[in-house]
């Protein structure tokens, strides 16, 4: 894949996932939008899956990052221990930085 | 789908039939890079587009038929026309005992 896009993030950054609720394929599940967490490492850069699902070439490819939420962010009703996490794939412009308290 | 309240995960062995393994086999070779006639991205949005009822209702590989269906019509692969004869076509010979 030659035609790529820098990545914006390193690990460690905290980030906000976009809350937008796109009418088409899209690979950033629902639960997470709108939710902070903190970016685990970068994948690499692949073709956006969002373009390849309509059968276009998904290029420049775009960052992917492990972006790591605590469960409690995501589940108001969470039970579980209030350490445990869960780790999500996101691909980057479905991110912004998170500066504010999370 | 994806992130919606659901009971538990049932965590089964499946024993695939013959139909089922012809149908991943399918979308192996038509993704391959020899042929691209399409994505898995592809395949993902059409499931997507079945709408909750028939997604409830349909198997596993009977979305992916469906999928790989209106792929390769919209890609213009197959025609509509072709599709419906075909199909037409398997179920004499499955009538007759051909199959």
């Amino acid at each position: 894949m030659s035609a790529k896009v820098p990545p914006l993030f390193e690990s460690g950054a905290h980030v906000k996932v976009r809350f937008a609720h796109a009418a088409g394929h899209v690979r950033t599940p629902a639960y997470v939008r709108g939710h902070r967490g903190v970016v685990e490492r970068l994948c690499g850069s692949y073709a956006n899956p969002e373009e390849l699902a309509y059968a276009r070439s998904g290029l420049p490819a775009k960052p992917l990052y492990r972006v790591r939420f605590r469960q409690e962010e995501l589940w108001p009703d969470y039970r579980g221990d209030s350490s445990d996490t869960v780790d999500v794939e996101i691909f980057e412009h479905w991110l912004e930085p998170d500066g504010g308290t999370g | 789908m994806g992130g919606q309240p659901a009971g538990p995960a049932e965590h089964t062995e499946h024993t695939y039939a013959p139909w089922e393994k012809r149908v991943d086999a399918l979308l192996v070779l038509l993704s391959d890079k020899d042929r691209r006639h399409m994505t898995v991205d592809e395949l993902r949005r059409n499931i997507e587009s079945l709408g909750s009822a028939s997604y409830e209702t349909l198997s596993y590989y009977e979305r992916w038929m469906h999928s790989i269906s209106q792929t390769l019509i919209q890609r213009g692969v197959i025609t509509v026309d072709e599709l419906g004869r075909r199909i037409e076509d398997v179920k004499r010979r499955a009538t007759r005992g051909e199959l």
